[in-house]
């Protein structure tokens, strides 16, 4: 039987590795994937906390959607700033890229 | 069992995508097998539907809000299994024909990965129970036409088609999903069977309108006036994929969603009647189109146009047995007919007729199977396209006046045209050197002959030699159908395919002048200027718009913006050397900040 623990416990390893993806990536995609990770991790408590906790009808799975969807919104910024990384320097690694200063 | 049947090329799709580098050759026998596995599939499926009636397979639920609960499942009933031996017979010989005309192409997976999943799209497509279902996978074959048609996208002119194939059939997409949720609202139900029992009193005009936004998808998906302009321009893609996109695929979408919410425009009668008059005006305007255009693959392609066009006639016109009959019997030969441009087009290296020519002698039997094709198309008997054609004109004679005298000229166009071509193509002299031609390998021809076999005997089970098989297949419930014989109808119809065909003989091949149509010829030659007046009208404004807001951007926002920061500038130089402009340190101190505060905030908790 699957119990709310596991899921959180699905959930923390997810978001854990998202967060160490985020840290360590040298590459853009590879963090922006991370950062994928991270939000998806959040989704499933949302989901799983909406079943378990028996919230009203639908609100976790709906929170879930916004957040797929704005994740989505998300993504396509940072591929934008990728893409701008990228003919700035030609190359997608973001410890090149410190112009950002002072 | 139907349920598995867009999981074969699904499959396929995956293996390629993954592993196709390493499969190399053998992804094309991946893709091919899986749709062959899903061809006898249906065919038993075909088998059950005829021995237990339709059935419909609930498979789950998706969400459930507000007591409205989206179920999701597949329907099985004589249109859908149709289509699905349709689209998997089309598939699996377009599959093999791709092995020789795709060989040597150096992304031979990616691109047997591609077709597999827009086969496997379109099954789930024609399976669909309900209009979200439907929309996904609508959606689904919408980008693998964009990902095929761009396939060979180091050229511009392949990117931009798919470019513009994606976005044309966007806006009827849009379009469509507005209606979708109209309905919604309406009947509190997405599912095709409720649309049987829908009850339009008191609400016409908006179920009218949802019923025309409905339709207005299918005008983007199959290509008809004012959204057809990037079917032709799909050309550029490998010809294989205009077969499948022309014939069992994309295009056939938008009349499979028309005939499969059928009831909803029976309901409207004026929203049926505005289905039959944009199929008259797509029929009639591509077909004088094909006449005179030079490209064999585009002739082909605004063919299509004209022959969508004509089975929305049909439908319009409440004639449902015979829009479907020719979707069914289009599908066949009109993939035949691409193929064996393929065919042509491999063994010259030229798309343009006025190059051709004489050809027959060199590829025997491409030369023959693209006869049958044109023959078919053109609506000689007994081939497939005569008894189909022959529905819908039947169904328009006794609709609408008007329409039928617009289908009776496109039929006489539609045999000129294709005549045109195979004169052009493959007789007379050659207009240029010809002797390196050869015939096609023998997986390319081989599709060629199980095609036209097809073309020749697909349209008997629809005609009155079997009894109208085909039209008590497709409308059980009618009881004993009494399918008329016009003979007047029939004659007439054989009469316009060869006034058509003889004359383009005198025209193409005795020479015979024809009256001057100088500004005809130039306004068929361009297409009736509909690209050039999507340009002034949609296009320019669009630009000039962007343009004005460019400038307010740069010159006032950007203003204030560049103000504010170089105030800020001056301030800022105080806190500069924290910054060391890597955003993973930035990351670092977020996280242990973090960490640090939840460590704090537990010590609290456990003291107190």
């Amino acid at each position: 039987m699957i119990s709310l623990n596991h899921y959180m416990f699905l959930s923390a390893i997810l978001f854990c590795i998202g967060v160490f993806g985020v840290l360590t990536r040298r590459n853009a995609i590879g963090i922006l994937i991370s950062i994928e990770l991270i939000l998806n991790a959040a989704n499933i408590n949302l989901v799983a906390f909406q079943r378990y906790l028996g919230t009203p009808d639908g609100l976790g799975q709906i929170f879930a959607l916004f957040v797929v969807a704005i994740a989505a919104a998300g993504s396509v910024v940072g591929l934008v700033l990728v893409i701008a990384i990228y003919r700035n320097g030609k190359n997608i690694f973001v410890d090149n890229f410190n112009l950002m200063k002072w | 069992m139907a349920q598995f049947i867009p999981l074969f090329p699904f499959l396929a799709f995956v293996i390629n995508i993954f592993f196709g580098k390493r499969l190399n050759q053998a992804s094309a026998w991946v893709s091919i097998v899986a749709s062959g596995m899903a061809m006898l599939v249906s065919i038993q499926t075909f088998f059950e539907q005829q021995a237990h009636q339709n059935g419909s397979i609930v498979l789950g639920e998706w969400l459930s809000l507000y007591g409205v609960p989206l179920k999701f499942g597949v329907t099985v009933d004589a249109l859908s299994v149709m289509m699905l031996l349709v689209v998997t017979i089309v598939a699996t010989l377009i599959k093999i024909y791709s092995v020789g005309y795709m060989h040597g192409d150096p992304r031979y997976s990616r691109y047997f990965a591609y077709i597999s999943l827009f086969t496997a799209s379109m099954l789930g497509l024609v399976l669909a129970d309900n209009f979200i279902l439907l929309y996904i996978f609508w959606e689904g074959v919408g980008l693998c036409s964009y990902l095929l048609i761009a396939f060979w996208f180091e050229r511009p002119a392949a990117a931009k088609a798919g470019l513009k194939a994606f976005i044309t059939t966007r806006i009827g997409d849009t379009g469509f999903l507005i209606g979708i949720f109209l309905l919604l609202s309406l009947t509190h139900s997405l599912r095709f069977s409720d649309l049987a029992h829908v009850n339009v009193a008191g609400n016409e005009t908006f179920f009218m309108v949802a019923a025309l936004l409905i339709f207005f998808g299918a005008v983007g998906k199959s290509a008809q006036f004012p959204l057809h302009v990037w079917l032709p321009d799909a050309m550029e893609g490998p010809t294989a994929i205009s077969a499948l996109i022309h014939a069992a695929t994309m295009v056939a979408a938008g009349v499979y969603l028309v005939a499969r919410t059928f009831p909803l425009f029976l309901a409207n009668p004026a929203a049926l009647e505005f289905v039959g008059i944009i199929g008259g005006i797509s029929a009639l305007m591509a077909a004088s189109i094909a006449t005179v255009n030079n490209d064999i693959k585009r002739v082909l392609a605004y063919s299509t146009v004209s022959q969508l066009g004509l089975m929305m006639l049909g439908l319009g016109v409440g004639g449902y047995a015979a829009g479907t009959f020719h979707l069914m019997t289009h599908a066949f030969f009109k993939a035949l007919l691409f193929l064996c441009a393929g065919s042509v087009i491999h063994a010259v290296h030229s798309q343009d007729i006025r190059t051709m020519g004489g050809l027959f002698a060199k590829m025997k039997i491409t030369g023959m199977t693209f006869i049958i094709g044109a023959l078919a198309l053109a609506g000689v008997p007994p081939l497939a396209g005569f008894w189909s054609k022959d529905e819908i004109l039947l169904s328009a004679y006794h609709g609408h006046q008007g329409l039928f005298m617009v289908a009776v000229l496109t039929s006489f166009l539609t045999a000129f045209y294709m005549a045109r071509l195979i004169f052009l193509v493959l007789f007379g002299k050659p207009r240029s050197d010809i002797s390196h031609a050869h015939e096609s390998p023998v997986s390319m021809t081989f599709p060629l002959i199980v095609l036209s076999v097809f073309a020749i005997f697909v349209g008997l089970i629809g005609s009155p030699l079997a009894g109208h098989a085909f039209q008590a297949f497709i409308l059980p419930h009618e009881g004993a159908h009494e399918v008329e014989i016009n003979s007047m109808i029939m004659w007439l119809s054989v009469l316009i395919a060869l006034t058509g065909i003889v004359l383009a003989f005198l025209v193409y091949m005795k020479g015979l002048k024809l009256p001057a149509f100088g500004g005809l010829y130039r306004l068929l030659l361009n297409k009736y200027y509909v690209d050039e007046i999507y340009q002034e009208i949609f296009v320019k404004p669009a630009l000039a718009v962007c343009r004005g807001a460019f400038g307010f951007d740069f010159r006032f926002i950007d203003g204030i913006v560049n103000g504010t920061a170089s105030c800020v500038q001056r301030l800022s130089a105080i806190f500069r050397p924290l910054q060391t402009g890597l955003v993973q340190n930035y990351l670092l101190f977020q996280v242990v900040g973090i960490i640090i505060f939840i460590l704090i905030l537990g010590g609290l908790c456990f003291r107190f």
